[in-house]
């Protein structure tokens, strides 16, 4: 394994596009190559060299590499997006698109990230120590083809569409979390330990949510059906059973109707 | 229009209107028009080893208008992966953002159809309603030169003028509307059925009763036809014919082809059709449920290619994501039951409705894969190219970037036998269609049939596109392929079809190597009847608009003039 170190040197006028900042970019080069690639700030592209210090040496694949960022990306988007292996740790807060349509690997940022991160993941691991803001794991503008596969952990709380059009994977909000949880979700699994606001599971098609907290508002499309034990991310707990949204068409297996599937911890 | 001389020296022309094929020949022009030899000091294009043939001409695609752009705005996921909206060729030498696959902004329309040598472009639905914004994006796309054709299909006045057998009447309102809207011809698109949707039904049958009209579809296409021919249009009533996209629809398709049995064309503009029935793909399927869906397109060519007065266009299935956008309102409804995706529903007043619903032709879906082979067995089954259109009904069954996709797969069984073999479901396409057993590889001179010629005689343009003789306009596009020694690598037919090596429109060089080098000077056309005026048609126009069945102004419905600044007028006379 290897470590390629970026070290911020400059803060961008307008928001760095680091698209670049992937270990499948990185991977076979030098640090003079490395800092030769491209990234746009508003039209006009630059190269990663003008933002930052590279040291340290890249792996010849994308899983032998991994970057550490030591110092504030608050203005830089879409690090680590698209990328399929090896790491990226962020000793600091990010912009936009953290580890969009990643595939594998792994990404963990110290500090908070802003909107969209994991948007249409299909895999890897992504964890967030700080807060995020909306969007987390969500579908792109318009599409109806959100996160597909991997994990995505906020330690703190985040804020709205929370795995809108997810179709699997798993996101993991520790704190609380505002309005529309899986929106017109067809899979996956969302965990809140925290509180929401309201608008959970909303035209929700299929797939789980847990609420380890309190939900303020309901969806009047969720029906209670029962009462289970279950074991959520370590922690074990009765939930009340609701189904939903049963404004939605859902599909039959088996003869049966499959509903989403609302867990939200009862009250002691 | 350019000023100056060109000549494109040494190339193989192809030229269906004065059946040239592969002669090495030179072609001058002069002034934005061909013409017999330049004087020595013309700019010289090398065209050597390389094929010539006229700007291609695009008779049926959805490239402006309220449908298009509410697709657009649907979509913004068409535009993420689109590629060159930053990185665009056309861009770095200084020309406008290009984005969007299946519904491109009109800058990449226009720049797409410039590389690969088209010079025409009928945008096919107009509601003439919302005509303003049509003629705006119309001007808005650079290089092409464009005319939209105004639906006619649903509309109230037309539907109770045919339902007392008025044709004059029906005429008049058509002149006046085509002048208003600076439309083209007469379009129909599910013909009642579009006009049942408002109360929630549709017309799927020829026979079927239109709600509150009291009229059929059949009724309304045969007064339509006859309306077109008692005013000479430039081009014929203009078909999407009912019960699109079903199966086992085939037989309704040559029922209502049926109709212009015994009709004649007149006009004077060598147009020989009196019925186009477009995106023919959608209409020639036969079985009774998705699961026994099959080809019926030898049944549907076996009737075309023995009528003489009708032309068809294929509306191929490109395998793509794409979206579908639609006057047949109805038609959208059952697509978005069918896929659950997203679905956009629109009614203009008296007129027309719209439907727009994202598509996937997946080719490891079946039924997709038939679709595709439909589309293509409609070509290779048909015996005259120049009633025989290529489009992809843009981009319902696929965007129109992939025509050069298409010639590729009419030109090469290796090419299609290759997509064949890439299916899941291989055997069973190859069960319910013909494609796997025909031979029949396209030469270049019927894909200039197919994409310029015909479409140009079947619009009434035949002097102006499609061809090379002196007199017409100088448009003129040069491919990278060797008539003498074709590629044995069909993707190399595809490439060269997509970038075009020259592209003159007008006389003007706007593509050079593939690339986009001047936004040309782009005319929009429109047909322009002169007939005495109809006071019943004046009263009851009047009357709508006065009266509140429209909810607008008359002052205000019309066209005006700064909103198609660059105009090619073709004028009409009806004698009384």
């Amino acid at each position: 394994m290897a470590t390629v170190t970026l070290k911020p040197t400059k803060v961008p006028e307008l928001m760095f596009e680091g698209y670049s900042i992937t270990p499948d970019a990185f991977a076979g080069k030098t640090p003079a190559q490395i800092a030769d690639l491209p990234g746009h700030e508003g039209k006009i592209v630059m190269k990663l060299g003008d933002f930052f210090e590279v040291t340290g040496n890249a792996g010849d694949t994308a899983a032998d590499t991994n970057i550490v960022i030591n110092g504030d990306c608050t203005r830089v988007k879409y690090i680590g997006a698209r990328m399929t292996a090896g790491s990226v740790t962020v000793n600091g807060n990010t912009d936009m698109y953290l580890g969009g349509w990643m595939k594998g690997g792994k990404i963990h940022v110290k500090g908070n990230v802003d909107s969209f991160c994991g948007i249409q993941m299909q895999g890897g691991e992504l964890v967030v120590d700080g807060d995020a803001k909306n969007h987390v794991g969500c579908a792109y503008r318009g599409d109806w083809r959100g996160m597909k596969g991997g994990t995505i952990r906020i330690k703190g709380s985040a804020g709205n569409d929370i795995g809108t059009f997810m179709l699997g994977g798993t996101i993991i909000i520790e704190k609380d979390a505002f309005i529309h949880v899986s929106t017109h979700a067809e899979g996956g699994t969302v965990i809140i330990k925290g509180d929401v606001e309201g608008r959970v599971g909303g035209q929700m098609v299929k797939g789980d949510m847990y609420v380890l907290g309190k939900i303020k508002f309901m969806m009047p499309g969720y029906q209670k059906v029962g009462t289970v034990e279950k074991e959520v991310d370590g922690t074990k707990a009765t939930f009340d059973h609701y189904i939903g949204d049963l404004g939605e068409r859902h599909p039959k297996s088996k003869g049966e109707i499959i509903y989403a599937n609302l867990y939200l911890k009862a009250a002691a | 229009m350019a000023d100056g001389e060109l000549i494109v020296k040494g190339g193989y022309v192809v030229d269906p209107t004065r059946k040239i094929d592969g002669e090495v020949a030179d072609i001058a022009m002069k002034d934005g028009k061909i013409v017999d030899k330049v004087s020595s000091s013309a700019k010289v294009i090398d065209a050597k080893g390389k094929v010539v043939m006229a700007g291609g001409v695009d008779v049926h695609s959805h490239v402006a208008g309220p449908k298009v752009n509410a697709g657009r705005l649907m979509r913004p996921e068409d535009k993420l992966l689109s590629g060159t909206c930053r990185s665009g060729m056309a861009q770095k030498n200084g020309y406008r953002m290009e984005s969007g696959f299946s519904i491109p902004s009109v800058f990449r329309t226009g720049y797409e159809y410039g590389r690969m040598g088209y010079s025409f472009v009928m945008e096919a639905a107009m509601p003439p309603l919302l005509a303003p914004h049509t003629h705006e994006e119309i001007h808005d796309t650079p290089i092409i030169d464009e005319a939209a054709l105004p639906v006619f299909g649903n509309n109230w006045f037309v539907m109770e003028y045919l339902q007392k057998g008025e044709v004059e009447n029906t005429a008049a309102y058509i002149a006046w509307l085509l002048k208003v809207t600076k439309g083209y011809g007469i379009k129909v698109v599910n013909p009642g059925g579009t006009a049942a949707w408002a109360w929630g039904l549709n017309c799927l049958n020829l026979n079927d009763n239109v709600p509150y009209f009291e009229i059929t579809p059949a009724e309304i296409i045969r007064g339509l036809i006859e309306a077109n021919e008692y005013l000479g249009l430039p081009h014929s009533m203009h078909l999407h014919q009912n019960d699109l996209g079903n199966p086992g629809n085939y037989k309704g398709t040559i029922d209502a082809l049926k109709i212009a049995e015994g009709i004649k064309a007149k006009n004077k503009f060598g147009r020989e059709q009196v019925m186009h029935s477009t995106h023919l793909q959608f209409h020639a399927y036969g079985g009774t449920t998705w699961a026994d869906f099959n080809s019926k397109a030898k049944e549907v060519m076996d009737y075309v290619n023995k009528q003489k007065n009708i032309t068809i266009d294929l509306g191929c299935v490109t395998l793509d994501e794409t979206t579908t956008m639609t006057a047949d309102g109805p038609f959208e409804h059952h697509l978005h039951g069918l896929n659950h995706l997203k679905w956009t529903n629109v009614d203009v007043e008296l007129e027309t409705a719209a439907g727009i619903v994202p598509f996937v032709y997946d080719p490891q879906s079946k039924v997709c894969d038939i679709q595709w082979a439909v589309g293509l067995e409609l070509a290779l089954f048909a015996k005259d190219m120049n009633r025989t259109f290529i489009t992809t009904d843009h981009p319902n069954a696929g965007p129109f970037t992939r025509y050069p996709r298409v010639i590729k797969w009419l030109m090469s069984k290796k090419a299609r036998e290759a997509t064949l073999g890439s299916f899941k479901h291989k055997d069973k396409v190859i069960e319910a269609t013909n494609i796997h057993g025909i031979d029949r590889e396209l030469s270049l001179f019927e894909i200039a049939q197919m994409t310029r010629s015909g479409p140009a005689q079947c619009l009434g343009l035949k002097n102006v596109y499609g061809g090379l003789a002196p007199g017409m306009s100088a448009e003129v596009a040069v491919y990278d392929l060797n008539y003498k020694n074709m590629p044995s690598d069909p993707e190399k037919i595809e490439a060269a079809f997509q970038r075009a090596a020259c592209f003159i429109k007008s006389g003007e060089i706007v593509v050079k190597d593939g690339e986009v080098v001047s936004n040309g000077h782009k005319k929009t056309v429109w047909v322009n009847v002169k007939m005495p005026e109809n006071p019943q048609v004046t009263r009851d126009v009047t009357q709508a608009f006065t009266k509140g069945t429209y909810t607008m102004n008359l002052i205000n419905y019309p066209v005006r003039e700064y909103l198609a600044p660059h105009p090619y007028v073709i004028d009409v006379d009806v004698e009384a």
